[in-house]
């Protein structure tokens, strides 16, 4: 009787793993939601041309793309930006360009910040819009600075940009993905974030109240990120354990191919050539 | 039935049973073991006490100080038990004593409709309406006060219904007496009705304080999550669960197991509620 629960419990842990590499015609893709959005487009696409064949794209950040393909549990990674030091042993594929943009809430006067206020107010030396000509109230607006949780692309990509560590960020307001930074400056006509310009512009152009400001004098449009000039960019970027081969080579290119590059645009990021 | 058709549907039963049972306690056994090893190379490596005394939260640079989000789960959970218990008790005797029946009826099936919104929608509501009104009063806005007021408001349903069964079970003829005596509605509620029922409104009070712990989205959305230990309700706090939930996507590693250590904090934090609870109930109501 004594072994019976230890064996129940054995069967739940194995049940609990489970092997999610393909069998047969499954691809798994895991990794960033800035680039999931677009990677399960490509993936229905992929999957009408090659009848048999199917593409689950899993989302839950960068990290979690670099991982699993490391684990295995994942045929391709996604990752929203190149791959890091320590990362050399994988295989990265472009697949397009993304910028990430800081934004206020539409009633927002401020015009452009240069990185020096855009520094100041994440570091807290700047604490109200008065000093960096903005905000709705005037002076007392105090700046809600709203800023990514720890261990996400954006906030890397974000804080090398600026030449910030993450521990001199001086936030207001922690949020997770995208969507929950454009709610939370929506809420809030004193707040400022930064999100995808992907996100951003795909927002703004469905009516939520939200302005994109420009970064060095550049506006914040796939447009400027796609002929090079807005400065800050990122690789959308899959990534492999082993050189791809078979399917997962086909679904690579198919990814990276003119084929796709409505899809690509759809979603406000900019084509690989 | 034959007599030994009987024996063989009781045995059939009592199997099933037994079974069911085994599976919901192996799941408890199965989640602890996977938290505490997942978490080991963190307790192991790091230790316990990085966790109180370490600089700040900055786990890809190797700070875990988890203590802030201890006590912001504490503060946020404390402060929506504090306002939820008193309204749901008051709401259950309104239903049970004061409101005529009709709308009675219609009260309860609205608290049910409250119980069964979900989490994502409370906190949704709490970004867009809760927050801009705190933020009025004192900015930023995302803070501890909305944290607690949307929690409280989400266990509410758990302690009124609770607490409205609880009082429905008194046995009626408690209820004769005390009329025979002459006893105003008050004492009665206050001498008769609330100590009878006291062991199911306890019950309810601890479900919605682990509700309350346990409760992920609605606070994110609206608690600010900043990790400082909050010095008023007006400070964002983040919880261990938004902790969680924010990063466990993102996190590899030392940050990963840290992220298994708050799960762990927060499984100890249920456990030793219910010991509590166990106790309590035993000292007092069977006593």
């Amino acid at each position: 009787m004594m072994t019976r629960p230890w064996f129940l419990v054995l069967l739940l842990m194995a049940w609990g793993c489970p092997d999610s590499r393909g069998t047969g015609e499954r691809l798994v893709v895991t990794g960033s939601s800035t680039v999931a959005p677009l990677m399960a487009e490509i993936g229905k696409r992929f999957e009408s041309e090659r009848p048999g064949v199917r593409v689950d794209v899993q989302t839950g950040g960068s990290s979690r793309g670099i991982a699993d393909v490391r684990g295995g549990l994942a045929d391709v990674g996604m990752a929203s930006r190149a791959l890091k030091a320590g990362e050399e042993d994988l295989h990265a594929f472009p697949i397009a360009r993304d910028g990430i943009c800081l934004f206020v809430h539409r009633d927002n006067p401020v015009g452009e910040l240069t990185d020096d206020q855009v520094v100041a107010i994440y570091t807290g030396r700047a604490r109200d819009w008065s000093t960096v000509g903005g905000g709705t109230g005037g002076a007392g607006a105090a700046i809600t600075v709203v800023n990514k949780a720890e261990g996400r692309a954006t906030l890397e990509v974000f804080l090398a940009h600026f030449g910030l560590a993450s521990r001199d960020v001086r936030a207001t307001v922690v949020v997770g993905d995208n969507e929950q930074a454009v709610k939370t400056v929506v809420a809030d006509p004193h707040a400022i974030g930064y999100v995808s310009i992907g996100t951003a512009e795909h927002s703004a152009s469905r009516g939520v109240p939200i302005r994109l400001l420009p970064a060095g004098g550049v506006e914040a449009s796939s447009e400027r990120l796609a002929d090079g000039s807005f400065p800050i960019a990122r690789p959308l970027t899959l990534v492999t354990r082993e050189e791809p081969a078979g399917l997962v080579r086909e679904l690579i290119d198919y990814a990276r191919s003119p084929a796709v590059h409505d899809l690509v645009r759809e979603l406000f990021f900019v084509p690989v050539r | 039935m034959s007599r030994s058709a009987e024996r063989w549907t009781d045995v059939l039963l009592v199997r099933t049973l037994r079974g069911v049972a085994v599976v919901a306690a192996a799941v408890v056994v199965a989640i602890a073991f996977f938290l505490a090893r997942e978490s080991w190379p963190m307790l192991a490596e790091v230790g316990v006490g990085r966790f109180f005394t370490d600089a700040s939260w900055h786990p890809t640079e190797d700070e875990f100080l988890l203590l802030p989000m201890l006590w912001g789960t504490l503060w946020a959970t404390f402060g929506a038990v504090l306002v939820a218990t008193p309204l749901g008790l008051l709401s259950a005797v309104f239903c049970r004593f004061y409101a005529p029946l009709a709308m009675a009826r219609t009260y309860r099936r609205l608290i049910e409709l409250l119980a069964g919104i979900p989490s994502v929608v409370y906190g949704f509501w709490g970004l867009v309406v809760l927050v801009p009104w705190i933020r009025r009063l004192e900015p930023p806005g995302p803070s501890l006060l909305a944290g607690v007021l949307i929690l409280a408001i989400m266990v509410l349903p758990t302690v009124a219904l609770t607490a409205d069964a609880a009082i429905a079970a008194v046995p009626r003829s408690y209820l004769q007496a005390a009329a025979a005596l002459g006893l105003s509605r008050w004492t009665v509620l206050r001498g008769v009705v609330l100590p009878a029922a006291r062991d199911g409104i306890l019950t309810g009070v601890i479900l919605q304080t682990t509700r309350a712990l346990g409760e992920t989205m609605a606070v994110l959305m609206v608690c600010g999550n900043l990790v400082r230990t909050p010095s008023s309700v007006f400070d964002p706090v983040r919880t261990l669960t938004a902790n969680i939930a924010l990063e466990m996507g993102y996190a590899v590693g030392d940050h990963r197991s840290a992220l298994f250590v708050s799960g762990l904090t927060l499984l100890a934090l249920v456990a030793a509620l219910v010991a509590a609870a166990e106790w309590v109930s035993r000292g007092r109501v069977h006593g």
